[in-house]
């Protein structure tokens, strides 16, 4: 185990509580809305906020716990920030060079590594410029390389995509993961963006409210949410209930069919794929069929997603052909089926 | 200590002009009213601001005020047409200004001289005894510059003595020479009579012969263009009055 | 960092405008107009106004060096640190602004005259002693402008972003290479204003000066004080005095703003 840390932190309304530890060149994602808790958690890791209580060993060195506060310079981190934060009175590649020139190294050889590392991260012939002139996802990949020159044993990343426009930001993510694969020391990444997480992490960590409601592999996460919050990130619809055999009683009271066994209670999870409308009741006889009224509608290319509200609340992605062909509106009464093979089902 | 800190704070701030109230029993006549402005000499603040308020308690419709400054700034700020009823001046050539832009309602009068003394910090620590003590190296000393009054006055006295004079600043007025003497900051200065007898107790005074060859007389003149030519009559025949002989030498000033 | 050229200023900023730059430039007007150019010459050439101007230059870039280097780190503190004192501290800074000059005067004197608290120990301890010599006038000077770079600098790291010291911490610098590599080069513009106004306030300096330092030509007759007596005797110099000063600051602090423009934008 390269991290190990259970820290609590208390000010104003914040109580957080997180235990994580990351293994050598694992990368670990801590995902969660705004206000979780999770930047909070980054700035106790880095040293730049003593926890109330707890521990941080790194490499089996205690930076804090047992009385013990290692300040942030004197910990071996890259720290890699939302806005990038290149100093504006440094040269690019003085700023790569700076962590070395702080710990020691000669001018000429950090100015040597800050050039190699420039070339590593696609910016080769810019270490002359001043950050301002750096597109945005040009400053976010130097400031990855400013991180990594110095050879760290942790690798914090806050939320270092969320700046960038969303084609920068597709680039940009496959470079950082490129990176990450070769970095041998322990990362932690926050970020509330689900994409990045389960693009870039071995696991992943999901806190809310200061605390780890959910821990696993991206996959663990993608297709069994525990929380509502989680699941509307993968973009599921999260149906707690109690197992019956071959059907989930919904804590509602309404029933679905499942492909599986399940008993006990259980989560019950719809991709919005999954879910097909129509305006009258369909011929036949599917067993997931119910009521539901369309209270939202957000267009996403060429689906629109559907919200909607009845006995099962559930999200619905139909082409935007259909949409109009079904003279789906807000408001609009529809049935709604889902085949049990579709239903994913997961002990709570 | 506490007390000292207070005492120099507001003679900093009296040295930029401000005046203090001394009560007189009221005399009969009302015929003067609104406001009288008197520009005077900064060594004339304590005395004048007991005239002052001699005549107002003599007229209760009367209002005296008064602006104390150095005699060439107030020249300066009556050439630029101030708002004066009186100008009591220093010097004669300050006074000489203010006629020849021909702003003096009449001649006028010198109703005070003054000399200059050595004023030494109480208990006089370097033992100065005389002028001849301006030429000593070792003392800090303090005269006035020679583009004021006071500055001009010591030139004579040093050059009628003999005695060249080493000082280690020369100051833009009388009051800033004082003041310095009372800081117990320089060894001696040269000031007036007037102004020794205004700081009576923290300084003592020497007076010394040469003196009488750089006498100065102080004139006053009812002003030209004064808003209130009546009150200004009134004050200037005060001032030239027994009572006011008799107020300007218990201050140290000598008779004309 | 987006530069809007050209833009137009609305009419209620314009007026006020126009009649700040009036009512800041019209005494200047006076003054030249009033400026007996005919005997520039002789009023320049007179004895004392090269020492005077020298005296004045040199003491106020010395106030400005001496304010540097205890006002920077003072205004550090105060943006910077959370001591509980701070708000004492700030209010003690702006003393000097406050007080007329000339009881700042006073104040240097009960403190380092001869009888002063400090200024007597000096003077047992190693016959020193500092009213009436050029130190004075430096320290004067510095009385009273030093504020205004606290002032400014305070200011300057209140609105850097804090956050760019938390990056230097990440990259292993402590407080001190931070502040030297991090802070002091982001809130520079801040400092070069500062030290602009405290060197300005420096020169202009009379009230304590004259106070503290007394007046003797050569040691600590700088040009205000040279100014405000040749005003006693001939108007007429004292106006060619106040055009050469004003002439010297202006153009001082016009290279000097070309210097600092020409590397900001390097």
């Amino acid at each position: 185990m390269s991290l190990r840390a259970a820290v609590a932190v208390r000010r104003g309304t914040l109580d957080l509580a997180v235990d994580l530890e990351v293994a050598d060149g694992e990368v670990l994602a801590v995902l969660g809305p705004n206000g979780a808790g999770k930047s909070t958690l980054l700035r106790v890791l880095a040293g730049l906020l003593p926890p109330d209580d707890g521990v941080v060993v790194v490499d089996g060195r205690t930076w804090d716990g047992d009385g013990v506060h290692l300040e942030a310079f004197r910990r071996s981190l890259g720290m890699v920030f939302q806005d990038a934060l290149l100093f504006p009175h440094l040269s690019v590649a003085d700023n790569v060079a700076f962590g070395l020139r702080t710990r020691g190294t000669a001018k000429a050889a950090a100015r040597a590594a800050a050039e190699a590392w420039l070339e590593r991260v696609g910016l080769a012939g810019t270490g002359g410029r001043r950050p301002a002139e750096l597109s945005g996802g040009q400053a976010q990949r130097a400031a990855l390389a400013r991180a990594l020159v110095g050879g760290p044993a942790l690798l914090l990343l806050d939320e270092p995509l969320s700046a960038l426009d969303a084609r920068t930001r597709l680039v940009v993510r496959a470079e950082l993961r490129r990176h990450l694969a070769d970095f041998p020391g322990s990362t932690v990444l926050v970020t509330h963006d689900p994409v990045d997480a389960l693009a870039l992490a071995d696991r992943v960590v999901v806190v809310e409210d200061g605390r780890v409601v959910q821990a696993g592999t991206p996959e663990e996460i993608a297709r069994r949410p525990r929380t509502d919050y989680v699941a509307r990130l993968v973009g599921l619809s999260l149906l707690p209930g109690t197992g019956e055999g071959s059907q989930v009683r919904l804590d509602g009271g309404a029933t679905v069919a499942v492909a599986e066994h399940a008993t006990g209670p259980v989560f019950a999870a719809v991709r919005p794929e999954s879910v097909a409308l129509y305006v009258a009741r369909p011929e036949g006889s599917p067993r997931n069929v119910w009521r539901a009224r369309v209270v939202g509608a957000t267009p996403h290319g060429a689906t629109v997603r559907c919200d909607l509200a009845g006995e099962v609340p559930l999200v619905a992605d139909v082409t935007a052909t259909a949409f109009a062909e079904l003279g789906l509106t807000v408001g609009a009464e529809v049935w709604a089926t889902v085949k049990a093979t579709e239903v994913a089902v997961y002990t709570r | 200590m506490r007390r000292r800190l207070a005492g120099l704070a507001v003679l900093a701030l009296t040295a930029a002009g401000c005046a203090g109230a001394d009560g007189a029993e009221p005399r009969g006549g009302d015929e003067l009213t609104g406001t009288l402005t008197v520009f005077a000499a900064a060594s004339l603040t304590d005395v004048f601001t007991e005239l002052g308020d001699r005549l107002a308690d003599d007229h209760p419709g009367l209002e005296v005020r008064f602006s104390f400054a150095g005699s060439s700034a107030l020249a300066t700020q009556i050439s630029q047409g101030a708002p004066a009823d009186v100008f009591a001046s220093a010097d004669e050539a300050q006074m000489a200004v203010v006629t020849d832009a021909g702003l003096a309602d009449g001649e006028p009068q010198v109703f005070t001289r003054n000399v200059l003394e050595i004023v030494v910090p109480a208990g006089n620590p370097a033992g100065v005894t005389g002028l001849a003590d301006f030429a000593r190296e070792e003392l800090a000393l303090a005269v006035c510059a020679a583009e004021v009054p006071c500055g001009a006055a010591a030139e004579d006295v040093f050059a009628a003595a003999g005695v060249t004079a080493r000082p280690d600043t020369l100051e833009e007025d009388v009051r800033a020479a004082l003041t310095k003497v009372e800081l117990d900051e320089v060894d001696a200065a040269l000031v007036y009579a007037s102004d020794v007898d205004s700081a009576e107790g923290a300084v003592e005074g020497i007076s010394f012969p040469e003196a009488e060859q750089a006498a100065n007389d102080y004139p006053v003149c009812v002003l030209a263009d004064a808003p209130n030519p009546a009150a200004a009559r009134a004050f200037v025949e005060l001032v030239l009055s027994p009572e006011g002989r008799e107020a300007l030498a218990g201050a140290g000033f000598a008779a004309p | 960092m987006s530069r809007h050229d050209g833009a137009r200023v609305p009419a209620p900023l314009l007026v006020p405008a126009a009649l700040g730059v009036l009512f800041l430039a019209l005494p200047l007007v006076g003054l030249l107009v009033r400026t007996p150019w005919s005997q520039l010459g002789t009023q320049l050439g007179a004895p004392g106004v090269g020492e005077a101007l020298r005296l004045s230059l040199v003491s106020a870039t010395l106030a400005t060096a001496v304010s540097l280097l205890l006002g920077v780190p003072l205004a550090w503190v105060l943006a910077r640190s959370r001591a509980r004192g701070r708000t004492v501290l700030r209010a003690l800074v702006t003393v000097p602004l406050v007080l007329p000059p000339v009881v700042g005067g006073v104040a240097l004197f009960l403190v380092l005259g001869r009888q002063g608290i400090v200024g007597s120990w000096l003077d047992e301890a190693f016959g020193v002693t500092i009213p009436f010599t050029t130190t004075a006038v430096v320290i004067a000077a510095t009385f009273v402008a030093m504020p205004f770079l606290v002032i400014s600098v305070e200011g300057a790291l209140r609105a850097a972003d804090a956050r760019f010291e938390d990056v230097a911490a990440t990259l292993g610098a402590g407080r001190w290479t931070t502040f030297r590599r991090v802070t002091l080069p982001l809130v520079a513009p801040g400092v070069a204003a500062g030290a602009v106004l405290c060197w300005a306030r420096a020169l202009g300096e009379f009230g304590a000066t004259i106070t503290f330092a007394g007046n003797f030509p050569g040691t600590t007759q700088t040009m205000p004080l040279a100014v405000y007596l040749a005003l006693q005797r001939d108007p007429d110099a004292a106006i060619v005095l106040s055009v050469l000063l004003l002439a010297v600051s202006l153009a001082t602090l016009l290279l000097l703003r070309d210097r600092w423009l020409g590397r900001a934008t390097a």
